[in-house]
């Protein structure tokens, strides 16, 4: 279980613990990632929003420099955001003769050209299908017995492609959080957006679309996610929105490996459990990790 | 205003008739089930709704969609896309939409086409983004205090965290400076390949009138 791994920028920047989280969690469970070499940034949804092609050619070089190391392995990409931006560069490459052209005219510039023989996979995927969750909770036993954790997906993992699980309705989350002992929170909210890059320039609408989750969400233990935006909207936003409610209740919110890592007995520093924006010191206490 | 008033510079006319003719072309099959509309969260945001503004294309009605500030508040979670009985990649129109409001430069798309610039103007230099000068200069170009200052207390928590860093930015020529340009010439030199002309020419008809 081996993999060719694009962590994209958020992950070494605003969310490095989702890094380290995935690197230590996949570690635990004896897959090697092998980060793709001189890999940059996918175009975020800013390159669709500026230019077509560009929005194309950019996660296409990661696609080229993946193939150029000749290792014939899936690719996972634990941000949703880079992991869409990846996954239409493969699906264009693989359907549209005139783009994929086009694509490799401009990569001459770089001395790269790409097939888009690879698979690009988000971590959900690779947890969801290729792990035997009988492996987790072997190694957790029921260490977060008495929790409700509600499942977050967001947007970009789940569609347009529906790849690995319900894009209306996920629940590839549960067994995961089954097997650590915790209980997943049912609600309609884990595949709602979160407002995404709007939070950036229209703070008003990502408070509003934040606001909706953090509701639902109510009485839970902790929010798990797969995804930077959606992370840093929850925890930011809900910053403000206690402030204005005055309200001082706060839900931790976890990436998905930094929980699965610490019900596996992983440590919180190396987790990077200190970096999330979110207070989790009590809940660790509370279940004396 | 006519599409006429909102194409600042000339040369950009002819590229921006083929890409309005291309959203278009993307809609035509829509049947206004409203399906889009109902499955929208950013929609109590919107002036017109994204049905509304399927037809508005199909009618040519392009200085009024472009005037409307809906497009802006996509925040591309592909429900729509997903939902659509006739199957039509309505993220990706919002998209297109978004990408012909960068270039005409539109008054109300002014915050979000200064984020992206600022956002591609980071990874053409470095490659990656690096996020705090990413900010800097979005919040700078924004020309904004309230607004800054408003980011200041996650800047300041993040940079406690060491998330972010102040780095000294290089002036080189750019990481991804060949790739993006090469871009661009590519697009001037290949503009009206894939554009259907009867539609651009009622487009420029239209322009002309209005």
């Amino acid at each position: 279980m081996n993999y060719l791994y694009y962590p994209g920028c958020s992950l070494g920047g605003t969310a490095v613990e989702y890094n380290l989280s995935t690197i230590s969690l996949m570690e635990k469970l004896n897959a090697e990632l092998v980060e793709i070499e001189d890999w940059t940034c996918c175009g975020a949804t800013a390159a669709q929003s500026v230019n077509q092609l560009l929005s194309f050619v950019l996660p296409a070089r990661n696609l080229a420099l993946a193939e150029k190391m000749n290792q014939n392995l899936d690719i996972l990409v634990p941000c949703s955001a880079c992991y869409l931006n990846l996954k239409k560069a493969q699906v264009a490459l693989g359907s549209d003769k005139k783009i994929k052209a086009q694509i490799n005219d401009i990569l001459i510039s770089e001395d790269l050209s790409v097939a888009g023989s690879l698979n690009v996979r988000h971590l959900l995927d690779v947890l969801s299908r290729d792990v035997d969750v009988t492996d987790i909770s072997a190694v957790a036993g029921n260490k977060m017995d008495g929790l409700t954790i509600a499942p977050y997906y967001g947007c970009q993992c789940l569609r347009p492609f529906a790849v690995f699980d319900d894009p209306e309705s996920p629940k590839s989350m549960d067994p995961f959080i089954r097997a650590t002992g915790a209980q997943p929170l049912d609600w309609d909210m884990g595949g709602q957006c979160c407002g995404a890059s709007n939070a950036s320039t229209k703070p008003a609408v990502g408070q509003a679309l934040v606001g909706r989750i953090l509701e639902a969400a109510e009485g839970v233990d902790a929010i798990v996610t797969v995804c930077p935006m959606c992370q840093m909207n929850l925890e930011n936003f809900q910053k403000t929105r206690g402030r204005n409610a005055n309200s001082s209740v706060e839900i931790p919110i976890f990436y998905l490996p930094q929980f699965l890592g610490l019900a596996m007995g992983i440590s919180p520093e190396t987790l990077g459990l200190g970096l999330n924006l979110s207070k989790n010191t009590q809940l660790l206490s509370m279940m004396a990790i | 205003m006519s599409l006429e008033g909102l194409i600042k510079k000339q040369e950009d006319k002819q590229g921006i008739q083929e890409q309005l003719a291309q959203v278009k072309n993307m809609v035509k099959t829509c049947i206004q089930c409203g399906t889009c509309s109902a499955s929208c969260p950013n929609i109590e945001f919107m002036d017109i709704t994204p049905r509304k503004m399927w037809r508005m294309l199909l009618m040519d009605r392009f200085e009024e969609l472009l005037n409307s500030k809906s497009f802006y508040y996509c925040s591309t979670c592909y429900f729509c896309t997903l939902r659509c009985p006739r199957g039509l990649e309505l993220t990706n129109a919002m998209s297109a939409l978004k990408q012909i409001g960068s270039r005409l430069k539109l008054k109300h798309f002014r915050s979000s086409a200064l984020f992206y610039e600022s956002f591609m103007n980071n990874v053409r230099q470095y490659g990656r983004v690096r996020e705090m000068e990413m900010m800097t200069r979005y919040l700078l170009a924004l020309k904004s205090p309230g607004q800054s200052l408003s980011y200041a207390p996650l800047g300041v928590k993040l940079l406690v965290k060491g998330k972010i860093r102040p780095e000294l930015p290089s002036m080189g020529a750019g990481k991804l400076a060949a790739l993006f340009d090469k871009v661009l010439d590519y697009e001037s030199d290949h503009e009206s390949d894939q554009v259907s002309n009867q539609v651009s020419e009622q487009i420029l008809v239209q322009a002309q009138e209005g």
